[in-house]
């Protein structure tokens, strides 16, 4: 069953169209993996569906409602989050200040506090730092937090934009790894990565995005051995 | 040393009633982004609105700052609804130019209802004076209770957004609207919240303000208003303890350059310090210092 339906969906930047009319679908407990250049539209196309830009035309259905026209800040109550590109942690705020943000749609204080152990659990290093200004962690800890922030509204769909981005390989692996036991608790992931490589490794379906359009999608194991893909995003 | 003393703490207690506007300009700029240069008079409302309440009406002082507190709070709330709201995302010089003439409108509102001549405000503050050090030193009431007020306030705030939902949204739309939104913070409401503190904090320094001078005009608000700007920018635009430190530290330079100086230039004074300090450390004395992220 989908849970995420994208259909037809055309974005603007004033006149210059940076979306044009893109449609795929997100299967309950699936990755689905966008792959695609810079400026290809896969981060656009993330802040559309969580509304931080406006669509110009067509519909984001999520579990089979319109959301296209809901409010951002209500879609996080619904299930859906969003670790943004560049992580977007509040700097200033400390590490559990940073989390308990996370937690702000839900009122119930025991059940946040067991949601904050279990990502502690997950993520050790952020209870070691959870007095520490978020904007003195590493790279990799920051897109931690922002992983570990995005889990705190127990979502039902995790949207994640470039998590692997500017990070050293060490913590590339590991995000991976995140990323693939956060799927095997249940939580369907929709992943804009640059590294089509990982993506492809961990997606069950892919497609790659080229100027705002969807030039290839299909299995992500048949594209990683598509010609195509190989010569334009394996560098192989 | 006595006289000293005298006009350093009323220095400070008219920094206080500056350090409590002041908050609404920073905490203003701090979450929405914006100078609400309104901000001035609708603290004149807000005096208008306690003199009608105990003068012409006949109220106690506390019912009063009430009145004057919902007037201001509802008014800043509808300034922001209907004024601001709609020019999210425009350019920053639109909106100041709409905060400019919400100013004049409000001024000129004010001046059709209650003339242009001065009214005289009754204090809200009947308590009896200080006297120390044998009659030495006697300090007013009025003084004290704007001291007061400002401690009580800043602490009551502080504690609001440590430890409140809503102060944490607050932190959080002021660093990153949009990431405070995929928090599912709304952020039109904190920014309607924000602008409710503002005002309500508007009425009580109204209330202050025209017990400590008590010639009340539709142009009440806008030198103390301009002052308090100052503050907020001298102290680091956006920081509540900058607020505080700006207004004290105003109001004390006001106060000792009208007493030792001249009181013509004692303005001169305050805004040379605060082009002085700007070029030293052009975010103010606690302001963060600016990383734009690009």
């Amino acid at each position: 069953m989908a849970i995420l339906e994208v259909k037809n969906l055309e974005v603007y930047y004033g006149v210059i169209q940076a979306i044009k009319g893109i449609s795929f679908e997100v299967n309950q407990g699936e990755i689905i993996a966008l792959i695609g250049a810079n400026g290809a539209g896969k981060t656009t196309t993330l802040q559309t569906i969580t509304g931080l830009i406006p669509a110009k035309a067509g519909h984001i259905i999520y579990e089979g409602k319109d959301i296209t026209k809901v409010p951002g800040y209500k879609l996080v109550s619904m299930g859906i989050a969003h670790v943004p590109e560049g992580r977007r942690v509040f700097a200033e705020l400390t590490v559990l200040q940073n989390l308990k943000l996370g937690a702000y749609t839900r009122k119930d204080k025991s059940e946040i506090d067991e949601t904050l152990k279990s990502i502690y659990q997950r993520f050790p290093r952020l209870e070691e730092r959870k007095n520490q200004p978020a904007g003195t962690l590493s790279g990799g800890e920051q897109q931690m937090l922002a992983m570990g922030r995005a889990l705190m509204s127990r979502p039902k769909l995790m949207l994640m934009d470039e998590p692997s981005m500017g990070l050293s390989p060490i913590y590339v692996n590991e995000i991976f790894d995140i990323i693939k036991e956060i799927h095997k608790s249940g939580t369907t992931v929709l992943l804009v990565e640059q590294n089509a490589k990982k993506a492809l490794s961990i997606a069950d379906k892919a497609y790659v995005l080229e100027t705002g359009t969807i030039a290839l999608s299909g299995d992500a194991k048949e594209l990683m051995n598509n010609d195509q893909v190989k010569k334009a995003y394996l560098s192989e | 040393m006595m006289s000293f003393l005298s006009y350093f703490i009323s220095g400070v207690s008219l920094g206080s009633i500056y350090a409590i506007i002041a908050l609404g300009y920073t905490m203003v700029y701090g979450i929405a982004r914006m100078l609400n240069f309104a901000h001035g008079d609708v603290i004149m409302i807000g005096g208008f609105a306690i003199f009608t309440a105990v003068t012409t009406m006949g109220l106690p002082p506390m019912a009063g700052i009430l009145i004057g507190v919902v007037v201001c709070t509802v008014l800043g709330v509808t300034i922001e609804r209907v004024a601001y709201r709609p020019l999210r995302g425009a350019s920053s010089l639109a909106v100041l130019i709409t905060a400019i003439g919400i100013s004049y409108l409000l001024q000129n509102v004010a001046l059709l209802i209650f003339g242009s001549n001065s009214h005289q405000f009754t204090s809200v503050v009947n308590l009896p004076n200080l006297v120390l050090a044998d009659g030495k030193l006697n300090i007013s009431s009025t003084t004290i209770v704007a001291i007061a007020a400002c401690i009580v306030i800043m602490i009551a705030l502080t504690t609001f957004i440590n430890k409140t939902r809503t102060g944490q949204a607050m932190l959080a739309v002021s660093e990153d609207r949009g990431a405070a939104s995929l928090m599912g913070i709304d952020v039109n409401k904190t920014i309607a919240v924000t602008f409710a503190i503002g005002s309500a904090l508007a009425a009580i320094a109204g209330a202050l303000l025209c017990s400590a001078y008590p010639s009340l005009t539709p142009y009440t608000g806008s030198m103390p208003g301009i002052k308090a700007f100052t503050a907020a920018v001298f102290g680091g635009i956006g920081s509540i303890p900058g607020a505080l430190l700006g207004g004290i530290i105003l109001g004390v330079i006001e106060n000792l350059s009208k007493a030792y100086i001249s009181s013509q230039l004692s303005d001169a004074i305050v805004f040379a310090v605060l082009i002085i300090v700007l070029l030293v450390r052009p975010t103010g004395i606690l302001g963060r210092q600016i990383n734009e992220k690009v």
